[in-house]
Formats: structure tokens, C-alpha cells, sequence
């Protein structure tokens, strides 16, 4: 593997993501306001470009062009890092993620950035360090509805980790390793039956794992920390244009990580739900089938999210830490300990 | 390819800086914080000298310490920071120059 | 390129450990800890412990320090001001500190030689491996340690839980602003 092959693809694959992860940021917006609105049985953007195609564009825009206002009260330097520090976490995630199959070109893998051992640790050591973004954010605007929104937020994520982590140790235990290439490929060899949700019977870890991740993520039903209902915006009130548009994209890109674990780690990531059944198509379309899957997939998780937001109310927050602590943890370690006991079982050392 | 000591400098460094914040600092919440730096530091030489014996004789022993380290770290930030709440609720204070009474 | 890395984030780690020195707000403190923090996790992958540098950074800088930068955004902790009792740890606390310094760096160049060199790549102990350790051979401190882990969560929430009932008012006043 040359030096400078490796460099320059590199390169052209971080921008290449990052254009991609971008946009489809700001069309989950779109998707979501679209979606939502249907739920509420309204049209949701309509006006600009055809079917409001262009509605993303539009609110960009508007957000760049907005007055970027600085409170007298904040403490400036944390006031201008929590944006910085949330929108970088939530994309950096995104790079262990393996979008297709394993091609090489050059000696350098084509739909991943990194391929790393320990890829699924990776993503929670990223995205444990995001939470940092919500909290500073909330202590340095000086503003009771910012301190509180970033205490629960923090206080939540934390809880909510726990479960989160304990959940994806069933996976772990199946495929025996921590690389997601190797978790994914584990569960590519009779199509949709061999899934971690259906053939790795983890379908109580993948309820367990969605959930956590909804808390993770800050959406409804736990989105007690920007619930405008108590705390006008939670811990981006102070925030106006480019950096609220940045919190606001972080908290998308996360979903779209989150989407991207789920995927991989119970949907059997790229590979076809058919399995082998149908013959190959030749060199071009086997390398692009994958991709299409995956996106497919994490589509497909991404209408969920808003599906869940148009229908559940949002929870109280003790009732929030207590589901976290006496429900979704107790049922992740039961979850664990059957799994290891069946693996222990039915493949001897 | 960096000399196995240099890390250890670098580790002996860190301990010396959280030694001295330990003895400055009056607030409660950052002397327990410069604990959590010297502890780092000991297990950054720990790994150092894991590294050190892999290369001889394909031992790590000194990774599992660094685990169990972080495992106790995690006990002890949880404690110690229900100690320091439990403090703040009765004294008003976090300066540990106005702890010194063991009564109320 | 190993060099170069270590000297990068090595500096990371000295610049923060010494920011955590200087700065008189506990959160400011707590943000240096946390660049010191990470920067030790890419110092671990340069010398071959791949978990444990994920494992720091999700332990140490996703919930050690969220959970004290919870504590001091809940005490709402001020800067801290200076008192009789600092002068003289200023006086004995630095040439304590740099004493201490100075011993272990002289034991550590003198020896430098034979300690050898910490190369990148073929040393990587894998996460099977460290684990083989500590479920087979280490299996007593694993199971021991997790006694301890819910003695300290049990010890935690006796502490931090209310008494008496008028205590109320003191959680109000931490959060206020």
C-alpha cells in the first residue's frame, strides 16, 4: 500500500462522506417536517421547488444570514466551544462505519474511511465525548433553562449509556469481535435469516438498543432537555444562526450514526436480505447493490424516528431515569446472560 | 520508533503537575480532579512498561493493571462525588480551608 | 511519524495538565483534564493498548469527567479565592513537586538505554488477548472488582440521598445562578 495512494484516497473519502452525511442531514429535516406533517394530516413544505425540495437549501440560508447575537451574560470561550464540540463528535462517528462490501482499490478500502479492531468502541468513546457539547453549552449561556436543559441532558445520557452499551454486548458475544467489517460479515451468510434481529434472536437487545439511542440522541419521547413546553428551548435558547444550525446538525448527524449502528450491528449492515439466493450481476453492480441496501436500511430507521416523534408523548423525567435503571438495564444484563448461556451451549470451545 | 523512557518522562511529568495542583489548589472538586491527573499518569507508565515486556516476553500484565485502575477510578469519582455534594449541602462551601471543624 | 505524535500530543497532555494548574475555575480545570485525558488515549494506541485507549476515553472522558463537570454545574462552584492555608502549600507543594520530578526523570534517563524503544504496529495487544487474561488467569479481581463497583454505586446513593426533609432548600440553591 503506497503512502500517498493511501493519503489522497483517504482524503477524497473524508470529503466524500462528509458532503454526503451533510446533505443528508438537511433532507432528513425535510423528510422529517415532510413525514410529521402528514402524521398531523397537513402538507408539511410545499412551496419551495417541487414538492419542497428545495426547502433545506432555503433554511440554510436563512440560518447563515441571521444575525449571529452574543449575550452580554455568556462565559465567551465555552459559549463559542459547546457548538463546535457537538457537531464534531456527531461527525466523526460516522467514520469507522463501513458503508459496502470489502473492495479494495489500491490497498485502500473504498466504502470505509477507517477500518479499525475496535470499531464499535470507536463510536461510543466519539459519541460519549458529545455530551460535553450539551453540557457546556447549557452552563455557559448563564440562563436557567440552558443550566437545566444541559443537567438533564447529561444525568440522562449517562443513564442511558449503561443500557446502551449492555445492549450491544449480545452482538459482540455472536460474532466474537469488535470490528464491524467482522460483526456485519458474521451475519451475511443466509440473508435476512441470519440477521442479529431474527436468526441471533438479539431482538430483545435491538428494543433495548433503539431505545437507549432515542435518550442517546435527545428524541421523543426523551427529549426532556430542549422540552419547550418547560424549558423554552433547553440548552440551546441562547444559541442563534450558525450555531444553533450547528447543534440542530448534530443532533441529526447523530440520528444518522445511530441509524448507521443499528443497521450494522442487527440488520446485518450491507448485506442482501436474500442472501445468496440470486446469481451475481457482474463486477460493477455487486459493488454498488451493498451501498444501496445500507442506505436502504438506515432510511428505514430514519422514518422510524420520525414515526415514533409524530406519535409518543414525551415522558416525565423521573419516569425517564427510572425506565433507564429499573427497566432497560436489568432487561440488557438478562439479555447478556441468556445470550452467553446459549452461545456457551451450542459452540463448545 | 520513540525510546520507551520518554513516555515515562512524560508520565513522570504529568504526576509531578498533579502532586503540585494537589497541594495549591483549594477547591474540593479540582484536588479531587488533580487525583484523577496523577492516577493517569501511573497508568500511562503502566502501559509504557507493558509495551516494554510485550516486546520480551509477550507479556501485558501491565494493561490489566491499567484496567483495574480505571475500574476503581470510576468507584471512587462516584463516591468521592457524593462525598463532595453531601459536604456542600451541609457546609455551603467547597474551599477545604473552611472544612476543618468535624462539627456542624 | 511516531515521534512526531508523541511530541504533538505528549504536548497535549503536558499544556492541559498545566492548565489544570493554572486555572482558578473549576470548570476551566475540568476541560484540561479532559484534553489531558484524550491525549493519553492516543498515547496508549501508540503503544499498543488498543482497548484500553477506548476504554479511557469512554471510562475517564465520557463519565468520570461528565460526572464532574455534572457535580460542578449542579454546586454552580465559583473560582476559586485564596486563603491563609494555600501560602504554605505554595511554599512546600512546588519544590516538592519538582524534587519528585527531578528523582523519577534522572532514574528514568539513566536507564533509558535498556528500557529500548516502543515501535508502532507489531506490538498491538488485541482485545482477545487482554481479555484471555482477565477472564482465565484473573478471573477472582475481575469478579471481586465488580463487588466493589456495587459497593461504591450503593455508597454513592446512601451519600447523595436527602435525610431530613428541610434540606430541600439546599438543592435549590445549587442550581441557582
Amino acid at each position: 500500500m503506497n503512502f500517498w495512494w493511501f493519503l489522497l484516497l483517504s482524503i477524497i473519502k473524508i470529503a466524500v462522506v462528509l458532503v454526503i452525511l451533510l446533505t443528508a442531514v438537511a433532507y432528513t429535516v425535510l423528510l422529517e417536517r415532510k413525514v410529521v406533517g402528514r402524521i398531523q394530516n397537513r402538507w408539511g413544505p410545499s412551496r419551495v421547488g417541487p414538492f419542497g425540495l428545495l426547502q433545506p437549501l432555503a433554511d440554510g440560508l436563512k440560518l447563515f444570514l441571521k444575525e449571529d447575537l452574543l449575550p452580554t451574560a455568556v462565559y465567551k470561550p465555552l459559549y463559542i466551544l459547546a457548538p463546535v464540540i457537538a457537531l464534531a463528535c456527531a461527525l466523526t462517528s460516522i467514520a469507522v462505519v463501513p458503508f459496502g462490501a470489502d473492495i479494495k482499490f489500491k490497498g485502500v478500502d473504498l466504502f470505509q474511511i477507517a477500518n479499525v479492531n475496535i470499531g464499535l468502541l470507536v463510536i461510543l468513546a466519539v459519541t460519549s465525548v458529545g455530551v460535553y457539547g450539551i453540557a457546556l453549552s447549557g452552563w455557559s449561556s448563564n440562563n436557567k433553562y440552558s443550566l437545566l436543559g444541559a443537567l438533564r441532558s447529561s444525568a440522562q445520557l449517562v443513564s442511558y449509556e449503561l443500557a446502551l452499551g449492555l445492549s450491544l454486548v449480545g452482538v459482540v458475544l455472536r460474532a466474537g469481535s469488535l470490528n464491524l467489517r467482522t460483526i456485519v460479515d458474521v451475519q451475511a451468510t443466509h440473508g435476512a435469516l441470519s440477521w442479529n434481529i431474527f436468526g441471533g434472536f438479539q431482538i430483545v437487545a435491538f428494543f433495548v438498543y433503539l431505545t437507549a439511542a432515542y435518550a442517546e440522541t435527545n428524541r421523543t419521547p426523551f427529549d426532556l432537555p430542549e422540552a419547550e413546553s418547560e424549558l423554552t428551548a433547553g440548552y440551546h435558547t441562547e444559541y442563534s444562526s450558525m450555531k444553533f444550525a450547528m447543534f440542530f446538525m448534530s443532533e441529526y448527524a447523530n440520528m444518522i450514526t445511530v441509524s448507521c449502528v443499528a443497521t450494522l450491528l442487527f440488520l446485518g449492515g450491507w448485506s442482501s436480505p436474500f442472501g445468496h439466493l440470486f446469481p451475481s450481476f457482474g463486477p460493477v453492480i455487486d459493488a454498488i447493490l451493498p451501498v444501496f441496501w445500507f442506505v436502504a436500511k438506515v432510511f428505514f430507521f430514519l422514518f422510524v424516528y420520525i414515526w415514533v416523534r409524530g406519535t409518543l408523548p414525551r415522558f416525565r423525567y423521573d419516569q425517564l431515569m427510572g425506565f433507564g435503571w429499573k427497566v432497560l438495564l436489568p432487561v440488557a444484563i438478562a439479555n447478556i446472560v441468556v445470550t452467553s448461556l446459549w452461545l456457551g451451549f451450542t459452540r463448545p470451545l | 520508533m520513540v525510546p520507551v523512557s520518554y513516555y515515562l518522562i512524560l508520565s513522570a511529568i504529568l504526576f509531578s503537575i498533579g502532586v503540585g495542583a494537589f497541594l495549591i489548589k483549594r477547591n474540593i472538586i479540582t484536588i479531587f480532579m488533580s487525583i484523577e491527573l496523577m492516577l493517569n499518569a501511573v497508568n500511562l507508565s503502566f502501559v509504557a512498561f507493558a509495551n516494554y515486556w510485550n516486546q520480551i516476553n509477550h507479556q501485558f500484565s501491565g494493561q490489566i493493571f491499567v484496567f483495574f485502575v480505571m475500574v476503581v477510578a470510576a468507584a471512587e469519582a462516584a463516591v468521592g462525588l457524593a462525598i463532595i455534594i453531601a459536604l456542600f449541602r451541609t457546609r455551603k462551601t467547597l474551599n477545604v480551608d473552611q472544612v476543618d471543624l468535624m462539627k456542624l | 511519524m511516531h515521534l512526531v505524535l508523541f511530541f504533538i500530543f505528549g504536548g497535549f497532555c503536558v499544556a492541559g495538565a498545566l492548565n489544570l494548574l493554572l486555572q482558578r475555575h473549576p470548570i476551566n480545570s475540568a476541560l484540561s483534564l479532559i484534553v489531558v485525558m484524550t491525549s493519553l488515549a492516543v498515547l496508549y494506541l501508540l503503544l499498543g493498548a488498543e482497548f484500553l485507549a477506548a476504554v479511557q476515553v469512554i471510562v475517564y472522558s465520557g463519565a468520570i469527567m461528565v460526572l464532574f463537570t455534572f457535580v460542578i454545574m449542579l454546586l454552580n462552584a465559583q473560582r476559586e479565592e485564596r486563603t491563609h492555608g494555600s501560602r504554605a502549600a505554595y511554599i512546600l507543594g512546588f519544590p516538592g513537586a519538582a524534587a519528585l520530578f527531578a528523582l523519577l526523570t534522572f532514574i528514568f534517563i539513566s536507564n533509558g538505554k535498556s528500557l529500548g524503544f516502543a515501535v508502532l504496529g507489531p506490538d498491538m495487544v488485541s482485545t482477545s488477548q487482554l481479555s484471555s487474561v482477565l477472564f482465565r488467569d484473573l478471573l477472582l479481581p475481575f469478579e471481586v472488582t465488580s463487588v466493589l463497583i456495587l459497593i461504591a454505586i450503593l455508597g454513592a446513593v446512601a451519600l447523595a440521598r436527602h435525610h431530613e426533609p428541610h434540606k430541600d432548600e439546599s438543592k435549590t440553591q445549587g442550581k441557582e445562578r
